[in-house]
């Protein structure tokens, strides 16, 4: 593969979007949880509040960084880096618009172009886990150790749902690369209804909804956090930057599940009648890009509304719906797929 | 009669839920729906409080006034007995002999205490000129403690005019329970 100068403009462009994203989406959360409440949100640090995001980055990056007695040091400042670059990195095999050409040169919006990037993504969104259970067992305290069992558990009950999912999708789709799958999803049925697998794929997709929220840690399945009953989980005895990494982690996190939702199950970059996939030039591929973006957006903010309107469930229930409730319903329609495939 | 638990836990699996209901799909619909009805319809509660107030209800314990008459002469005639009524001991008065006719005494000094004060009111009951009264300016806030001390001067115009006129449709109409407010009703916030 030939890296040209575009190749890392992507990449950089890329890792550097999902990092602007963040501060957005932050301020966004506070807003609508504050409106949903009857409240107002943040309104003092700048107009509407826009710049409080920039304010709690300059108090977390200048508050005492507490290392508690007893901790584990290796694994202890590993955590927070194995929640943030296994999200940041599952990006790279999303494409974010249709390939462009300049000066007859193709480039991807794709910052790696793997064939088996469905893989990958599975692979590195797993990867987050560690980082939870490294920080609570490295914390040396009886909450951070409890959050850390509770996402071990509440990531193989989902895992297994959500990568069944996943199959059927790749059964439909007859591939694992990511621009493959959204390449199937081009075209409209009656011109109208686009061809998105969310409408083949009905119960796939909402077992990925389901799992990418138990996956994010979000409410209703944020047990490992559960502020009022495990303190703060697996991040109580974080102080500082480290915890300000785990945090950047989980919405960076949110940005790549929602990304990776999209392309599966929502078209990726195409939109019927605004994107023409076949189409190689820039301002195309731009629009490409917005349309996926918007698409982006949009779950990023059904994340927010439905942290603010659900309860936690409680622990037993959260495993219950996970091996009792999605993984049958998982299997069954990775069975019923396969039948219609063959029929 | 009681309700034994072995009866009370009968009664909770009374009504046995279809499992259409125990997906709670409808549920969650119905509560997304409320929520976006908050986020995009309704307006805030918030009355963002240094800049804009809500009236207290007039009958609201506050800081106090030394009330004068008609000559701005103040009306109290340093009996103490709001000095003998006050709990926290936080009434300070020097008496004199009063420099007009129709009274024998008068206070040299009139002091409170507002970090002593509980705001109960018992000086306001036990005096009986009127004298002395509770208003409902709210607390304020001291950086130091020789500025909580309120002397006589300070008592006298501390409920000024504009205040009252600031407060006035609230000000005496309103006796019963703390002001009621819907979600975005602004017509009270000053």
């Amino acid at each position: 593969m030939n890296i040209s100068i575009w190749n890392i403009l992507v990449a950089v462009g890329v890792v550097g979007l999902a990092l602007q994203i963040v501060p957005g989406l932050i301020w966004a959360e506070r807003k609508v949880c504050a409106r949903i409440q009857g409240r107002r949100g943040p309104n003092r640090v700048g107009p509407f509040g826009l710049l409080q995001p920039v304010a709690d980055a300059i108090k977390l990056l200048t508050k005492e960084e507490i290392v508690p007695a007893g901790v584990d040091k290796p694994l202890y400042y590993l955590g927070p880096f194995l929640v943030f670059v296994p999200a940041a990195l599952a990006m790279a095999v999303v494409p974010w618009g249709h390939d462009m050409v300049i000066g007859g040169q193709r480039v991807p919006l794709q910052v790696a172009e793997l064939h088996v990037g469905v893989l990958f993504v599975l692979a590195c969104t797993s990867l987050g886990v560690y980082g939870i259970a490294f920080g609570g067992w490295a914390s040396n305290s009886k909450y951070p150790l409890l959050a850390a069992l509770r996402s071990s558990a509440q990531m193989i009950s989902y895992e297994v749902a959500m990568g069944l999912a996943v199959v059927a999708v790749v059964m439909t789709a007859g591939s694992v690369d990511l621009r493959e799958i959204v390449a199937v999803q081009q075209g409209t049925w009656f011109g109208v209804v686009p061809q998105w697998l969310v409408f083949k794929q009905p119960i796939a997709a909402l077992l990925f909804l389901v799992a990418a929220f138990a996956e994010n840690n979000r409410l209703p399945f944020d047990l490992p956090e559960a502020e009022s009953e495990l303190v703060g989980g697996y991040h109580t005895e974080y102080s500082g930057m480290k915890f300000a990494m785990f945090f950047l982690g989980e919405y960076v996190a949110m940005i790549t599940m929602s990304a990776v939702l999209v392309t599966l199950f929502f078209g990726g970059w195409g939109f019927p009648g605004l994107v023409d996939p076949s189409s190689t030039s820039v301002g195309s591929a731009l629009l490409s890009f917005a349309v996926f973006l918007a698409k982006v957006s949009f779950f990023l903010f059904f994340y927010l509304w439905v942290r603010w309107t659900l309860p936690r469930f409680r622990y037993d229930q959260l495993m219950m719906l996970g091996w009792k409730a999605l993984i049958p319903l998982a299997l069954f329609n990775v069975v019923a797929t396969g039948f219609v495939g063959i029929l | 009669m009681a309700v034994t638990h072995d009866e009370a836990v009968e009664r909770t699996d009374e009504r046995k839920s279809s499992w259409v209901e125990r997906l709670y799909l409808r549920e969650i619909v119905a509560g997304l729906a409320n929520t976006f009805r908050h986020l995009v319809f309704e307006s805030p509660f918030t009355t963002q409080y240094p800049e804009e107030t809500i009236p207290y209800n007039p009958r609201a314990r506050g800081e106090h006034i030394l009330k004068v008459d008609e000559q701005g002469r103040e009306k109290c005639v340093a009996c103490l007995l709001c000095e003998a009524a006050c709990p926290s001991k936080c009434i300070r008065i020097v008496p004199g002999p009063a420099p007009w006719d129709d009274r024998e005494r008068y206070p040299v000094e009139f002091e409170i205490d507002m970090l002593r004060c509980i705001y109960c009111g018992f000086c306001e009951d036990a005096c009986p000129c009127d004298a002395i009264e509770l208003t409902p300016k709210p607390y304020t806030v001291f950086d130091r403690r020789e500025t909580a001390l309120y002397d006589k001067e300070k008592l006298k115009n501390n409920y000024p005019q504009d205040w009252r006129e600031r407060f006035s449709d609230g000000y005496g109409k309103q006796t019963g329970p703390p002001f009621r407010r819907e979600a975005g009703d602004r017509s009270l916030i000053r």
